[in-house]
C-alpha cells in the first residue's frame, strides 16, 4: 500500500482540530508543525496544548503559560499550555477546599482520594479546554484552534448525559448513580453541551489520529476512531507518524525496522484504507525550534548532519534482566509485576523473567493479560516447572458489568441505568474488572513465584483498601462477593519481600515520563517499586544508518534520566527485530547485557 | 410525612462498581430507597465525595464525623434521628425502616 505524506491545505482545513493518540506517538508535534502550516498562509492559530511532559517552550522557542502567549517566530501564532495535573489539582481543590477546617482530616483525605484517579485528571482537562470550543466569544481572534489531544469517548459520553447535568450541576440530591469526578464541572451548562455538539460537525471539526507503524498503536488508533465515530465524530483522518526507510542494504538493524513497519502497515491495512491516511516520516532526534517543525510537513526529505553531535555521555550502570532474577529468586516464592503503558513490553518482560526463574529450577506460574498473548502461548508444555493462564481483560470486564447490572439495575429508572452503565464502561472498570483477577493469582504467590503482565495503578489500591477496611471492620466478608484474597493484597503488595514490581519504559521522552507518573501513583499507596526496565533499546544496536545512529544518542539523556533520577536498580533490554518467540529466544533477551560504552564503540 | 437522609461515604459509585465486590445491602438499600420516594417519602442522599457541603451543614452529621472519623459513615437518619451508623442497614433494619416510615402502608410494601 502505497501512502502519501501528510500535506494538509490550509484552504480546507475545519476551524477545530484535535489530535489524539497514545503518550510518545508526536501529538505535540505534529500540532504544532499543522499550526505553523496555517500561519504561514495567513491565518490566525490558537494551539492548546495539555502535554504534561512536552518540551513544547523549547519547540517553538517561547515560554509558555496557561494564558495565551504570541510565539514571536510564527506572527499569527498564539499558543498555551494547560498542565492536566495542575488543572486537575485545582479542579479538587474547588469541591475540597471549601470544607477544610469544615469537615475532619478523615473526610477530607478520602475526598481527596476519590478525586485523584485518571478520570478526574481527564474531565478537569475537558473543563478547561471547552471554553475554548464551546463558548465562540472566547476565540474569536483565531480561525482555527488546535488541540494537541482530544476528549476520550468515555468523557464525551458523560458529557452527553442529560441526568448528568441535573445531579452536578442544578446540585439535586436523589441520585444513586457515581459521577463523582464531575461535581467540580463549573462552566455553564451550554459550553459542554455546545463542544460535545461541535466535535461532531465534520464541517467544524476534525480528528487527527495519531499512529505509529506498530501493531499496538495501529489496533489503539482503530480503536479510538470507532469509539468516536460511534459518538458521531466522523471527521477523522489517521497520520502515520514514525516511517523508516533505510538506505543501508546490508545494515540488520535497519532492514529489520524497516521491514518490521512494513508489515505493521499491511496488518492494519483494511483500517488504514477506511479513512483518510498519511505517513509522516521518522526523524533523527526530537525536533527542536520553528525551523524543525517547518521541515516535519514540508514536502523535503530530512537533511540528516554528517556529524554525531558527540556530546560526551558516561553510560551509568545497566543491569541485565538477569542480574533482578538472581535477586528475585533469594525468596524462593513471591509475586512479579510488570507494569508500563501500552506497547512498551510487559508482556515479553514478564514472560523472560519467568523463563528464567523456572529455569532455575523454580516452580513458576505466569498470567498475562495480553489480548494477543502470542509470547505466553508460545511456552505452554515447554519449560519444566512453569504454567501459564490468562486474564481476559475484555471478559473480565463483561463478566463484571453484568453482575453489576444484574445487580444494581432493577432499582434504577432509565436514565439512572444509563449511568451506571456508563460508569460501567469507564477506564477504572476495567481495572477493577481485572484487579479482581488479579488478586486470585497473587494469593498463590505464598508457595510459588506468580508473574503477571500487570499491577494495579496506586490510585485503584486507595480505593479499594478504603472499601476493604470497612468491610473488615463489619466482619462480613463471607456474605459479599469480596474475595478472600482480596483482603490481603494490599498488605502483600507492600511488602517489598514478596511483590517485586518492575516499570517498563521505552528510552524516549514521553514514555520515561508517563512511567514516572505510575512510580509516582505507587508510591502514594506506599509502593516501592523494585527496578524499572528500559525495553528497545537501540543502544550497542551497531547500526551505520545516519538516522539509527541519531536515534541512538537520542536515547542517552533518558536513559541517565531513569537511572539517575526515578530507579534504583535499572535493567536494559535491546531493540528486537521480531518478537521473542519461546523459551529460547526469552532466555537470551533476558541475559542480554548493556556492554559498557567505550568497549565495543570508537 | 417522614424525611430520611443518608450520608454515604466518599465513594467514587455509591453502587460500588468502584470496589471489588458488590455489596448487597448497598444495592437494597438504594432500591427500598426508591420505592419509599415512590410512596411519598422524602428521600435525600449524599456522598462526601460530591457533596461535602451537605455533611458540613448538618450539625448531627459533622459532629458524628469528628467523634468517630470515616467510621461514622454511612449514615442513615430519620426525621433527625441516626437510625443506623457505620454500615447499611440489614434485611430486618429495612423491613423496620419500612413500617417507621410509612405507617400502616408498609404491608403492601414488603
Amino acid at each position: 500500500m502505497t501512502l502519501s505524506g501528510y500535506q494538509p491545505d490550509p484552504a480546507s482545513t475545519t476551524r477545530f482540530l484535535f489530535f489524539t493518540g497514545k503518550g510518545g506517538v508526536g501529538k505535540t508535534s505534529l500540532s504544532c508543525a499543522m499550526a505553523l502550516k496555517l500561519v504561514e498562509v495567513g491565518k490566525r492559530v490558537l494551539l492548546v496544548s495539555t502535554d504534561p511532559a512536552s518540551n513544547l517552550d523549547e519547540v517553538l522557542e517561547t515560554t509558555l503559560s496557561g494564558t495565551p502567549t504570541m510565539i514571536a517566530g510564527a506572527p499569527g501564532l498564539t499558543a498555551i499550555n494547560i498542565d492536566p495535573v495542575a488543572a486537575a489539582a485545582a479542579y479538587r481543590e474547588r469541591l475540597i477546599g471549601p470544607m477544610r477546617g469544615v469537615l475532619p482530616a478523615a473526610a477530607l483525605d478520602s475526598m481527596e482520594e476519590q478525586l485523584s484517579g485518571s478520570c478526574t485528571v481527564e474531565i478537569a482537562a475537558f473543563d478547561e479546554f471547552s471554553g475554548f470550543i464551546g463558548n465562540p466569544e472566547t476565540t474569536t481572534a483565531y480561525d482555527h484552534i488546535i488541540f494537541d489531544t482530544a476528549p476520550t469517548g468515555h468523557t464525551l459520553r458523560l458529557m452527553s448525559l442529560a441526568k448528568a447535568w441535573d445531579q452536578f450541576l442544578d446540585k439535586s440530591t436523589s441520585g444513586t448513580s457515581c459521577l463523582g469526578p464531575l461535581a467540580g464541572l463549573e462552566k455553564q451548562r451550554g459550553i459542554y453541551e455546545a463542544t460535545v455538539r461541535i466535535l461532531a460537525d465534520a464541517t467544524m471539526t476534525t480528528l487527527v489520529l495519531v499512529s505509529r507503524p506498530q501493531g499496538a498503536a495501529l489496533r489503539e488508533a482503530e480503536r479510538t476512531s470507532k469509539e468516536l465515530r460511534a459518538l458521531g465524530v466522523n471527521n477523522q483522518v489517521l497520520i502515520i507518524n514514525g516511517i523508516f526507510a533505510t538506505t543501508c542494504a546490508d545494515d540488520a538493524t535497519a532492514q529489520a525496522m524497516q521491514q518490521r513497519g512494513m508489515s505493521a502497515i499491511a496488518s492494519a491495512d483494511q483500517f488504514i484504507r477506511s479513512l483518510p491516511s498519511f505517513t509522516v516520516q521518522l526523524r533523527s532526534i526530537n525536533i527542536l525550534g520553528l525551523g524543525g517543525l517547518r521541515q516535519l510537513l514540508g514536502d523535503k526529505a530530512e537533511a540528516i548532519p554528517a556529524e554525531l553531535t558527540k556530546i560526551p555521555w558516561v553510560a551509568p550502570h545497566l543491569e541485565s534482566l538477569e542480574t533482578l532474577v538472581a535477586t528475585i529468586e533469594q525468596q524462593g516464592h513471591g509475586v512479579i509485576m510488570t507494569m508500563g503503558k501500552g506497547g512498551v513490553g510487559k508482556t515479553t518482560v514478564a514472560a523472560a523473567i519467568a523463563v528464567m526463574l523456572a529455569r532455575r529450577g523454580h516452580i513458576v506460574h505466569l498470567s498475562t493479560t495480553d489480548p494477543a498473548a502470542h509470547v505466553a502461548q508460545t511456552l505452554a508444555g515447554q519449560v519444566a516447572g512453569l504454567t501459564l493462564s490468562r486474564i481476559d481483560p475484555a471478559i473480565e470486564t463483561a463478566a463484571y458489568q453484568a453482575e453489576v447490572l444484574r445487580a444494581q439495575g432493577t432499582a434504577l429508572d432509565e436514565e439512572g441505568r444509563a449511568l451506571l452503565a456508563e460508569d460501567l464502561r469507564s477506564p477504572c472498570t476495567e481495572e477493577i474488572a481485572v484487579f479482581r483477577a488479579f488478586a486470585r493469582e497473587v494469593g498463590r504467590g505464598t508457595s510459588r513465584f506468580v508473574v503477571l503482565d500487570t499491577a494495579p495503578t496506586g490510585h485503584t489500591l486507595l480505593l479499594l483498601d478504603a472499601s476493604e477496611s470497612y468491610q473488615r471492620e463489619l466482619e462480613r466478608q463471607a456474605r459479599t462477593s469480596q474475595p478472600e484474597d482480596v483482603l490481603h493484597l494490599l498488605e502483600h503488595l507492600r511488602d517489598p519481600n514478596f511483590t517485586r514490581i518492575l516499570i517498563v519504559t521505552l528510552p524516549e521522552a514521553t514514555p520515561v515520563h508517563e512511567a514516572a507518573a505510575l512510580q509516582e501513583d505507587l508510591r502514594r499507596a506506599r509502593i516501592e517499586p523494585f527496578a524499572w526496565v528500559i525495553n528497545a533499546s537501540l543502544l550497542h544496536s551497531g547500526s551505520v544508518d545516519p538516522l539509527l545512529q541519531r536515534r541512538e544518542e537520542a536515547e542517552h539523556r533518558y536513559i541517565s534520566e531513569v537511572v539517575d533520577k526515578q530507579a534504583t536498580r535499572t535493567a536494559w533490554l535491546p531493540w528486537q527485530a521480531e518478537e521473542p518467540v519461546g523459551p529460547e529466544a526469552l532466555e537470551r533477551l533476558a541475559s542480554a547485557k548493556p556492554t559498557s560504552i567505550g568497549d565495543d564503540e570508537g | 410525612m417522614k424525611t430520611i437522609q443518608v450520608y454515604d461515604p466518599p465513594m467514587c459509585c455509591a453502587t460500588g462498581v468502584c470496589g471489588t465486590g458488590i455489596d448487597p445491602d448497598v444495592v437494597n438499600l438504594s432500591s427500598m430507597l426508591t420505592r419509599l420516594v415512590r410512596h411519598g417519602i422524602v428521600v435525600q442522599r449524599f456522598n462526601l465525595a460530591q457533596q461535602p457541603q451537605a455533611f458540613a451543614d448538618n450539625p448531627l452529621v459533622k459532629n458524628l464525623l469528628e467523634k468517630d472519623g470515616k467510621a461514622a459513615l454511612p449514615l442513615l437518619i430519620m426525621d433527625g434521628k441516626v437510625h443506623v451508623k457505620g454500615r447499611y442497614p440489614s434485611n430486618a433494619e429495612r423491613s423496620d425502616i419500612v413500617r417507621e416510615a410509612l405507617g400502616s402502608a408498609a404491608e403492601t410494601l414488603t
